[in-house]
Parts: structure tokens; C-alpha cells; sequence
């Protein structure tokens, strides 16, 4: 019965042009939707297959503003039983402010009777990409840790997870409670049901407020890469173009 | 004293690892202080040679049974013991997985803030903060996969790091030789739990042949099914390359993940990538950015792939990657 806490954070669905705010510190999202991060949406589908395979629950959690609800009730349509939201703008928050927010949940949620045996998150955020905040998070409650994995399982006390390693394929068997940062690839996340979307409409969510003033995250500002100007050049259209193309490969001694 | 944590593979030091060092001598230069590096693993000779052509002036080596098997808590262990010994004004590692988990466990260990996927020093970095020091160290780096740069001050030390892979050039200088410390430092039975237990090796195929190859061929939605890249496999075993693909073709399970380029797949960087029906979003671009040549084939010639392309073909890739393999092949007779 894993009892597991996964965490996603909403960030805006930029695939084109990025645009950033007034004030250079976020990007502007006025004009693009928002996502979780693929890392993350796959570290809720693990959450679910452990909650399932072991008879537990799989419980949400963001850190986030007031319409990071829509992300939550995605995880909750696809299998999550609860969700957390810490309501603030993450704009402000650097990794270690987020880390004190998720801990604090994670206290509480302990001191009612109720511990999260593994925590997963995603290896980095779409936006920010800090990279730390699963180790952080372990630190602050003195657990073990293990980053990048692709699969993950719980049998009694022990999570054995599996990533790619410079050598192969590497295994680690950490005992719980644990951390875990899972990366994009080793499970599909499932599509929410049209019964999963309404039942989801129906879970109560756990709000709660930030506990500390955040440190910040020690950005003075967001810039752009300078545009650079299209410079390429066309070799021609079709399957006409094929000489051309070779010409190139042969140029550049990639073929004989 | 700017200490950098360097990976090793077959052929020595890394590439990323050598980017690393090469940036750690910009912030000697502005810390003042030696370049050291910390080895953890077999150290040849050659090894401290390499290292020494690229400015390190020291190399720590931290040897014991803590480490017959990685681990990021293990690692990090060695790292802060140099830490406590040496006192560096910054920690520098490649902006590699391992690398960046080292950092954030030394990170949280320090408590301190860490800067991921580092491109340089911000504007204005080193100036008279109005009490008598050069201020936090200002970084500029990564967010969003490299689409945007965060400006971001780093106002304790040890400063901690990873610079972001391929966006500093190694450059070697002449030679001092290095001298080597050895040391074998304690590490809590806690931070040993989290060691790989086993490994096995992975296939030929897996994303290490992505990321090394000097062609990569690319696929998109435009393969328009699973049964779209034969001609584009093609192409890439004509020219000794590796087959990729983007998010859309893994999402609709045409292709495996390991194939994945991008934010959340492998980051290339080879001579040439030959990307077919691929619109280049931002975040396949962050896998990409790094090739030398890219030669876009889009039907579509505004998508942003074309556009920011070296060369480009305009026309189906249906019709020409067929094209391209038959002219290989007819003039290769
Ligand atoms: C958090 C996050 C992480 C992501 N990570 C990644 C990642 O790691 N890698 C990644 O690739 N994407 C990633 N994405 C998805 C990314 O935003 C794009 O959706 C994706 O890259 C688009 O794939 P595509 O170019 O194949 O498809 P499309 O954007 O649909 O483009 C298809 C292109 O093919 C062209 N085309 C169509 N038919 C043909 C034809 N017959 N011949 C030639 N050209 C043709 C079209 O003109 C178009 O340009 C991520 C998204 C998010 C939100
Ligand atoms: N505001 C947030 N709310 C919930 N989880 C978060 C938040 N920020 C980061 N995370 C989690 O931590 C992971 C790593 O984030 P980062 O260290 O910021 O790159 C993300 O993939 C999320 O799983």
C-alpha cells in the first residue's frame, strides 16, 4: 500500500516564439496555453501504476496560481485520488522556496497520520529548469534520492528504479521513504476517460498557503537570444533537389 | 580557486567536462585563483596530462569503496570534502546528468543556490558592489530548454555551477604540469544507498548512438506513420548515421523515447542533421541547436526548422529522401 506524492508544476505551452513579460522575469503566456513539464506528466502515470500494482494512493501537488487547478485536475482525471495546491506564483519562488512549501505539506500530511513513501517529481521544469528541486526536497526531509529514472516500482519497503546511465541501463533499490526524479521515456501516460475527467470534476482539492516568505530565485532578469537572421539556403524543391543535396553531403565528406 | 568536477569516459576527460574546465578559467580570471579539478575513478597519467593542457593546476582524486559504483550522494560527498579542504570561490560541473545531480546534492549540502545550464558571466558581472568586494557572481543561463537566458546572481560561495554542454568551446592552453592530491574521503553510510547496483549494458542503438554520431537523420509528424521511416533509415545507414526523431513521433508511439531529440530527449551535436518534416518547436530545437550544418526537408518553407536552417529542401520527404538515397547510391555505383 505506497502511499505516493508526485509533483508538477504548470508552465506555459510554448512551442514558437517565446515572449516574455513587462518585467523580464516570466514568460508571457497571454497568447500560449499551459502543460506540465513530459517528465512529470510520466511521473504521474508511474504514480498511478504504483497506487495501483501496491493497492495505495497517488496524491498531486503543485505549487502554483489559482489556475493551476486545470493541471491538477489533469493528473486527477488520469488516476490521482487527491490533490494539494500551494497556492502562490512561482515567479517569485527560487528552488529552495518551493522545496520549503512541498516539505512543509509533507510534514503536515505526516503529523495526521499520513506519510508520502515516495515523493516523485520531474528531473528539471519546462520553464525554469533549475535541476535540484527533487534533491533539495530530499535533503529537507532526510531521505534518499535517486534522479533521472524511467521506471520505478514499489515492493514492501524498497522502490527499485531504472535509468540510463553512460554505461547501460542502471538500476538502484532505495529504501522508503523516498525521493525519485523521473525523466521522459519509460512509461506512456495514459489519456483521461470521460469518466476520470468527471469524477476528477468531483475530487475536493487540498488548498493550502504558502508558510514563508519566499528567498526568491536570484533572477535579475529574463532575456532572449539576439534573432538571428535567416540565413539558409534553399537547394531546391522536390525531388530535383537530390543532386544538390548529395553535392553538399559530398562537400562536407559525409559521403563518397 | 575555481574547482571543476570532471567525467570521464574511454577516451579520457569529456567533452562537456573539457567545456567545463574552459569555463572554469573565465571565472578564475575573475575570481583570481587556480583552476583545480576533482577525479573520481581511475586517474592515468594521460588523464592528469589532458587535464593539465586545459589549465588545471591540480587534480584532487578521491579514491575508496564508496565509489566502485556512482552515486549522486557519493560524489557529492567527495566534492564537499574537497570543499571543506581547498575552500573554491565556485564549483563548476558539465552540464551533464550526472553532473548537474552532483551539484544539486552539493548544493543542498552547502545550502546554497546552484545555477543549471550556465552560457556565461552577465553584464556588469565583478563590478564594485560598494563594499569593497566584486559583488555575487552574475551568470547568465539556460531556461526553457535555451529559448530564453535567465541573468541570475549567485551571492554565496562556493558559488555552484554547471555550464551548459556545448555552449562554451574546450580550449587547451600551454601546459603546466599538474599536480595530483590524492584522498579518500569518508562518506556516511546514508549517502551510499543511492549507488547504481547494477548496470547492463545497453544496446548499440540506444541514445549513446544519437549522441555521438557525426550525421544525425531526423523524423517528424511529416513521416505520417510508423511505417514512414524506412527512407529516412535508409539515409541515415547510407551516410553512417543515426535515425532521431521528435516528440510527436514517440507521443504517437511510431518511434521509441530513445530516439527522442530534444528538451526532454537526447541534445546532438553532430557535423550535419538532416531534419525531415520536423516543424523545429522550441523544444526539439534544444536537442538540436548544437549541430554544425542542419538541412532542413519541409514541405512548409516558413516552419521555423527551415528558417533556421543551413540549407533546406522544400518538398515532401516522401518523395525526397527516395531521391537522395537513389543519388548516393547511383553515384556511389
Ligand atoms: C514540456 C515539453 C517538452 C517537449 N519536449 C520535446 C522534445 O524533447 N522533443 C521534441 O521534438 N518535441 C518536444 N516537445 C514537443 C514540441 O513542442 C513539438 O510539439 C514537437 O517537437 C513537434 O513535432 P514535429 O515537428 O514532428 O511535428 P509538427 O510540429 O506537427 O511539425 C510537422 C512538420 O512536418 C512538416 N511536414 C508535414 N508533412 C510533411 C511531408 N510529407 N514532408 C515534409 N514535411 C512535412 C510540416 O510542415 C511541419 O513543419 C515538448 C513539448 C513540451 C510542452
Ligand atoms: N512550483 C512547483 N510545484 C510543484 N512541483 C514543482 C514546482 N517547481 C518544481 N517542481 C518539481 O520539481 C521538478 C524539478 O524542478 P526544477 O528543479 O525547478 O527544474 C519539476 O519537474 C517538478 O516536478
Amino acid at each position: 500500500m505506497a502511499d505516493v506524492l508526485v509533483c508538477i508544476k504548470r508552465v506555459p505551452d510554448v512551442a514558437g516564439e517565446v515572449l516574455l513579460t513587462p518585467d523580464a522575469q516570466a514568460v508571457d503566456a497571454r497568447y500560449v496555453g499551459f502543460t506540465v513539464s513530459a517528465h512529470e506528466n510520466c511521473a504521474v502515470e508511474l504514480a498511478e501504476r504504483i497506487a495501483t500494482a501496491t493497492g495505495g494512493t497517488a496524491t498531486v501537488l503543485t505549487l502554483g496560481p489559482e489556475a493551476a487547478v486545470e493541471q491538477l485536475r489533469a493528473a486527477l482525471a488520469v488516476g490521482c485520488a487527491a490533490a494539494v495546491h500551494i497556492d502562490a506564483d512561482p515567479v517569485g519562488y527560487g528552488p529552495v522556496d518551493v522545496v520549503r512549501e512541498i516539505a512543509a505539506v509533507v510534514e503536515t500530511h505526516a503529523a495526521e497520520g499520513r506519510t508520502h513513501d515516495l515523493i516523485l517529481l520531474g528531473n528539471d521544469a519546462a520553464d525554469t529548469g533549475d535541476f535540484q528541486v527533487g534533491v533539495r526536497l530530499a535533503y529537507a526531509l532526510g531521505r534518499p534520492v535517486v534522479n533521472g529514472v524511467r521506471t520505478i516500482e514499489v515492493d514492501g519497503g524498497v522502490a527499485t528504479a531504472r535509468g540510463d546511465g553512460p554505461d547501460g541501463v542502471e538500476t538502484f533499490a532505495v529504501p522508503l521513504p523516498a525521493v525519485a526524479t523521473v525523466l521522459e521515456g519509460g512509461v506512456e501516460p495514459r489519456y483521461p476517460s470521460v469518466v476520470g475527467r468527471m469524477k476528477a470534476k468531483k475530487i475536493p482539492i487540498e488548498t493550502v498557503a504558502p508558510r514563508h516568505e519566499p528567498r526568491g530565485p536570484g533572477r535579475v532578469r529574463l532575456t532572449l537570444p539576439p534573432a538571428q537572421p535567416s540565413t539558409v539556403e534553399v537547394l531546391g524543391s522536390g525531388p530535383d533537389a537530390a543532386p544538390s543535396v548529395v553535392d553538399l553531403l559530398q562537400r562536407m565528406g559525409v559521403t563518397r | 580557486m575555481i574547482l571543476t568536477l570532471v567525467q570521464t569516459d574511454g577516451g579520457g576527460a569529456t567533452e562537456v567536462s573539457l567545456e567545463a574546465v574552459t569555463f572554469a578559467r573565465t571565472l578564475a580570471k575573475r575570481t583570481g585563483g587556480p583552476v583545480h579539478a576533482l577525479v573520481i575513478g581511475p586517474l592515468p597519467q594521460e588523464l592528469v596530462d589532458q587535464l593539465a593542457g586545459y589549465g588545471v593546476t591540480e587534480v584532487h582524486h578521491a579514491t575508496g569503496e564508496a565509489f566502485s559504483a556512482y552515486g549522486g550522494a557519493a560524489w557529492a560527498a567527495a566534492v564537499q570534502a574537497v570543499v571543506a579542504a581547498a575552500d573554491p570561490d565556485a564549483v563548476v560541473a558539465p552540464g551533464s546528468p550526472r553532473g548537474l545531480e552532483v551539484m544539486a546534492h552539493l548544493a543542498a549540502r552547502l545550502d546554497v543556490p546552484m545555477a543549471a545550464n550556465v552560457v556565461g558571466l552577465g553584464e556588469g558581472d565583478g563590478q564594485d558592489d560598494g563594499e569593497g568586494g566584486t559583488g555575487a557572481l552574475r551568470l547568465v543561463r539556460q531556461v526553457m530548454g535555451g529559448a530564453a537566458l535567465e541573468e541570475m546572481l549567485l551571492p554565496r560561495r562556493p558559488a555552484v555551477l554547471t555550464v551548459a554542454g556545448h555552449a562554451v568551446e574546450a580550449e587547451q592552453v600551454p601546459p603546466v604540469p599538474a599536480a595530483v592530491r590524492e584522498f579518500s574521503p569518508e562518506v556516511a553510510e546514508a549517502d551510499l544507498v543511492t549507488r547504481v547496483v547494477s548496470t547492463e549494458p545497453a544496446e548499440p542503438d540506444l541514445s549513446g548512438a544519437l549522441t555521438s554520431a557525426r550525421v544525425v537523420v531526423g523524423a517528424g509528424r511529416g513521416a505520417g506513420g510508423a511505417d514512414g521511416f524506412g527512407h529516412v533509415a535508409e539515409l541515415a545507414e547510407l551516410l553512417g548515421g543515426a535515425l532521431g526523431v521528435s516528440r510527436v513521433v514517440t507521443s504517437m508511439g511510431w518511434r521509441p523515447h530513445h530516439e527522442q531529440i530534444g528538451q526532454t530527449g537526447s541534445r546532438i551535436s553532430p557535423e550535419l542533421y538532416i531534419a525531415c518534416g520536423i516543424s523545429g518547436a522550441i523544444q526539439h530545437w534544444a536537442g538540436c541547436a548544437s549541430s554544425k550544418t542542419i538541412l532542413a526537408v519541409n514541405t512548409d518553407e516558413n516552419a521555423p526548422m527551415v528558417t533556421k536552417a543551413t540549407y533546406a529542401v522544400i518538398g515532401d520527404m516522401h518523395e525526397v529522401v527516395p531521391a537522395i538515397n537513389a543519388e548516393i547510391r547511383r553515384r556511389r555505383g
